[in-house]
């Protein structure tokens, strides 16, 4: 008996051990900082060194239409990149689960993968040397007779968007086949047999049987387009506008934290109320569609 | 026991001694090299030239590592950790008091312990104007330059900050969306905003104008840049025609393409001046102390100036350095320093107002 | 080969000709003519990877033959898709929509062809009571047992009314118990609704209990297309007449012709006559195969009747199965292993290990093929 007990005792040990890592890591560096954060949030300074609570914060947010208008944006432009990521992505993941074989689909996989071989930095500063105005793509519009002078293919809402969803296409690909993949063929082809077209068994068996993955990588997708900084500030230029941005000009030219904390929690708020608002819209469930990432 | 039930207590004496080493890792205990033997940097790009690192090291003893930033992440970061993880920063001369007072991430500098006949008087005298504290310096002139105007002779001609926003420039020429930018345009604006810097109102009031009059002018920037090769490679490639530019930028475009001029404007040149800076707790004060008296020798500053491209605060260094940049010098600025203004130390508060000013020319359309 | 499914003047709904289908190198279905009458049930008999489950996807349209052509109800069907054959299929493992209640998975097909709502819902409402589903229709599909969804499979089928039914093995998921049951099941349904059901299986049972006609097939062509009884009484291949029910093979040479029975030699040295099946030559090589059932035990050589040849056999073991027992026995002189069944009078119940008992068969009732004519 006493055997059994410690047996029962080491292996929750065991199990705590193994779990030590991740925990340790969320305590320390997420849950922790958010705390300091949301405290930071909170409050107003009054004088040098001297901080009263306050909501002066999240007033300043809307009562300035700038950061309303930047924070409106930055949500539209991200639902309007993760639903043309999935237009993109579907027939890729589509071909990988359904059609390709073996190295085909692998092959495909790279091709999404690619991307991330450089770091974000060195990938969009190549698109801007394609995309400038002496760039490669303007110069050779010009010498194909398309344009009659070199056109400015950067700093516009719609480089903003191509970025992104190049940046996130993995990212919704991956869910998408893994979804694709445990479809049956058999209720394809049944559906077919039934007299359905296309459309049809797109609509009526393929979409809700993804509507797990597909809601994976929208949550994903959009999670990541929100945060993201790099991509919209770069290829975007004077007109970028993004959220993100104004965080970190908060915290690090203004030297104002409180007001970048406020803005943290602002997106946040704003990413958790759309992941809600994607659930409910989808009629999924939070867990079955976190096991599809 | 079983055999399996002994590997599993194997696994778990592992374990037990893998989370013991991570937790001593975690609490940070030290293991780091002797503080005495390295000097941490946090500086500008091209301020601290590999040259000197080695010649520094076969003096002293002393490893120099640099770290590349710019005024408000050399704040930011050293306000994260409380003036912690460098030994020296070089912020700007006007950005050192109000850093101070909001964020006490420096401390003052024992000057006995620097050769002060060493530097240019002149510049000295400025810095203890606009870098001292309850009676104590936080700051010594390093490198200084002036912000002025750049443009391509064969596109067009300019001779003030606000022909930037001619017609005829419309998305060719660019600035920074940063504070000089702001001064240059309320000087063009014909109001000096250094003499506003205590009337808090006033200030602002004329903030809301030079925000207004760039938001007219945005249509004419391509870009507001964010770092020095962003312009450089925007003029080289004649995407743009003009742009408010650094002095050494400026000089660099011109000694590679004549047509490319670097001119001092009519509302004049913002003048500015980086400095040394200790940061609240730095490991090697004595390390720092021998940095400065090493590099402002005038041999050493002159290694500083050309790789920089402009002149340093060292007393008889620039006499040392490319007689191309001091002609380049005099023809930017036939009346020499007359017509330029030094940035007074910022009063806390005034980078808000600004902040907001540019927040709103980013989003205008 | 060519052959008809039905003797009787009945319009064939679903016709063959040359059909053929090539995967690579591998020949799949090989140059095949048939065709099914109007309201009969039709098997398609084979092992896995007898070429079965290609012809079926090709009349269901999911594949397009190589050669030949396949006529529905009288119309060609080269070139029409899936979607637009008078044909329904019931898929191996059912392919129910799980997305859908019971009743949408019936209403599927109605809604493709664009009948309203309320329609829709009355006819399936119609179709599941008519397959005893009646109210089940708000459940989802795996809320049922496996009885009703293969019965869900039939009625999203049948709702349509298609020429032609194709069944894809769609009892091999179902466990023993239940498979029995649904076979009896289906023959009802398929005799109830009259429409032509094609149905495909590896198991000679399933097969020969469910359909008016089977085609045996084997390497991508029919070995023998006949009634259940047909296949069974008169195989006209050593293929069939071992793949269909049980049997005893005996292989060896043909020592004499008797009129038309043949006397084979085993190897062994053992003697057994049997009816030939085609020209057999003698000292030609030959199997011959007999019936479990139609060998008889006897307590001693006087059992027989006469004329009969009658041997010895030790009993090797008891394979009891109700009805269905049997012995395995070994002849004594030869070594040769033979099965055989145990009378249902319980005459045999006393039967242990290693008891020696006599045996017998009618040579009428056990046939003999020439060896060489394995793949004619």
């Amino acid at each position: 008996m006493p055997e059994l007990a410690r047996a029962a005792w080491s292996r929750r040990l065991l199990l705590a051990l193994l779990l030590a890592p991740a925990l340790l890591w969320l305590s320390l560096l997420i849950v922790l900082p958010h705390l300091d954060l949301a405290l930071l949030s909170f409050r107003e300074r009054i004088a040098p060194r001297q901080f009263v609570p306050s909501l002066a914060q999240y007033r300043t947010f809307f009562t300035e239409p700038l950061y309303w208008h930047v924070f409106l944006r930055t949500a539209l432009m991200s639902a309007g990149a993760t639903a043309l990521t999935l237009l993109v992505a579907f027939p890729i993941a589509w071909t990988i689960a359904k059609l390709a074989r073996g190295r085909m689909s692998a092959l495909l996989f790279v091709v999404c993968l690619i991307p991330f071989w450089v770091s974000e930095t060195v990938r969009t500063l190549g698109w801007m040397i394609l995309l400038r105005e002496s760039g490669v793509l303007p110069q050779l519009l010009v010498h194909l007779g398309i344009t009659a002078q070199p056109v400015e293919l950067l700093y516009h809402d719609a480089t903003i968007l191509v970025g992104l969803v190049y940046t996130s296409l993995l990212f919704m690909v991956v869910p998408l086949v893994g979804s694709l993949e445990s479809l049956d063929n058999a209720l394809i082809e049944a559906a077919y047999d039934l007299g359905a077209k296309g459309g049809a068994i797109l609509r009526e068996i393929v979409i809700p049987h993804a509507a797990p993955g597909i809601t994976a990588g929208c949550i994903v997708v959009f999670m990541l387009t929100l945060g993201n900084y790099l991509t919209p500030t770069l290829l975007g230029g004077k007109n970028s506008l993004w959220f993100t941005e104004q965080i970190y000009n908060q915290f690090i030219t203004r030297f104002n934290w409180e007001q970048g904390a406020a803005f943290g929690f602002l997106l946040l708020a704003l990413s958790t109320a759309m992941v809600w608002f994607g659930l409910k819209a989808s009629g999924q469930r939070f867990s079955d569609v976190m096991r599809r990432t | 026991m079983t055999s399996s039930f002994d590997l599993r207590r194997g696994r778990l004496r592992c374990a037990r001694l893998a989370l013991c080493a991570a937790l001593a890792g975690l609490l940070g205990l030290p293991a780091h090299a002797d503080d005495s033997k390295t000097l941490r940097i946090i500086t500008w790009a091209d301020y601290v030239p590999a040259e000197l690192i080695s010649k520094f090291k076969q003096e002293t003893g002393i490893q120099v590592q640099v770290t590349l930033s710019n005024n408000e992440e050399i704040i930011s970061k050293l306000r994260a950790t409380g003036g912690a993880g460098f030994d020296l920063a070089q912020p700007s001369q006007d950005r050192i008091v109000g850093a101070q007072q909001e964020f006490r991430i420096y401390r003052p500098f024992d000057l006995s312990k620097v050769k002060m006949e060493q530097f240019v008087p002149g510049l000295l005298d400025t810095i203890r104007k606009n870098a001292t504290l309850d009676g104590k310096l936080y700051g010594l002139p390093y490198v200084w330059g002036t912000e002025g105007l750049v443009y391509n002779s064969k596109k067009t001609s300019i001779a003030d900050y606000r022909d930037l926003c001619r017609p005829e420039l419309r998305g060719r020429s660019a600035v920074r969306l940063k504070r000089p930018t702001l001064m240059a345009f309320a000087l063009a604006l014909g109001t000096n905003p250094f003499a506003l810097y205590n009337d808090t109102k006033a200030y602002t009031a004329l903030m809301e104008k030079v925000g207004q009059t760039l938001i007219a002018c945005k249509p004419n920037f391509r870009f507001f840049y964010d770092n020095k090769d962003q312009l450089l490679n925007g003029m080289r490639s004649g995407e743009v025609y003009a742009a408010m530019m650094w002095d050494s930028g400026g000089w660099a475009l011109n000694r590679e393409n004549p047509d490319i001029k670097f001119i001092n404007p009519r509302s004049g040149a913002v003048a500015w001046m980086d400095t040394f800076a200790m940061p609240a707790r730095g490991r090697n004060e004595a390390g720092v102390y021998a940095w400065i008296n090493f590099v402002m020798r005038p041999e050493n500053a002159a290694k500083v100036g050309k790789s920089i491209g402009n002149f340093t605060a060292a007393k008889g260094a620039d006499e040392l350095m490319d007689p191309r940049l001091r002609q380049q010098f005099n023809e930017t600025f036939p009346e020499g320093l007359k017509n330029i203004k030094w940035y007074p130390a910022i009063p806390p508060g005034l980078e808000e107002i600004e902040g907001g000013v540019m927040d709103r020319v980013k989003a205008a359309n | 080969m060519s052959a008809t499914a039905s003797a009787s003047s009945a319009p064939a709904d679903l016709e063959a000709r040359a059909v053929s289908k090539r995967f690579g190198a591998h020949l799949a279905v090989d140059n095949l003519s048939f065709a099914v009458a109007r309201g009969s049930f039709f098997s398609i008999l084979g092992p896995s990877g007898c070429g079965k489950t290609t012809l079926l996807r090709m009349i269901a349209g999911f594949i397009q033959p190589d050669g030949g052509s396949i006529a529905i109800g009288g119309r060609d069907m080269a070139g029409v898709g899936p979607n637009r054959r008078p044909v329904n299929m019931v898929f191996q493992q059912l392919a129910l929509f799980p997305m859908m209640s019971v009743s949408e998975n019936v209403a599927f097909g109605l809604a493709r062809r664009g009948m309203a709502r309320a329609e829709r819902v009355r006819k399936a409402e119609a179709m599941l009571e008519r397959v005893g589903l009646a109210g089940a229709g708000g459940k989802r599909t795996d809320e049922l047992s496996g009885g009703q969804r293969q019965r869900v499979a039939i009625a999203r089928s049948m709702v349509l009314e298609p020429t032609l039914l194709l069944l894809d093995e769609p009892l091999g998921a179902l466990d023993l118990k239940l498979r029995e049951h649904m076979k009896l099941e289906l023959k009802q349904l398929q005799a109830s609704f009259g429409t032509t059901f094609v149905y495909i299986t590896h198991d000679q049972s399933e097969a020969l209990v469910l359909s008016d006609h089977v085609g045996v097939m084997n390497h991508g062509h029919f070995e023998q297309l006949g009634t259940p009884q047909q296949l069974y009484y008169a195989p006209a291949t050593p293929f069939v007449a071992g793949f269909v029910g049980n049997n005893n093979r005996v292989a060896g040479k043909a020592l004499a012709l008797e009129g038309a029975l043949v006397q084979v030699g085993t190897a062994a040295g053992w003697s057994v006559r049997a009816r030939a099946h085609g020209t057999i030559a003698v000292g030609s090589a030959v199997e011959a195969f007999i019936r479990p059932e139609s060998a008889m035990l006897g307590r001693s050589a006087a059992d027989f009747p006469p004329g009969q040849l009658a041997y010895t056999g030790e009993v090797l073991s008891l394979l009891f199965d109700g009805a269905n027992s049997v012995v395995l026995l070994r002849e004594l002189q030869s070594g040769q292993e033979l099965r055989i069944a145990l009378p249902q009078t319980g005459a045999y119940a006393d039967l242990k290990v290693g008891d020696r008992i006599h045996f017998g068969f009618d040579p009428e009732r056990a046939i003999c093929f020439p060896a060489a004519a394995a793949h004619a």
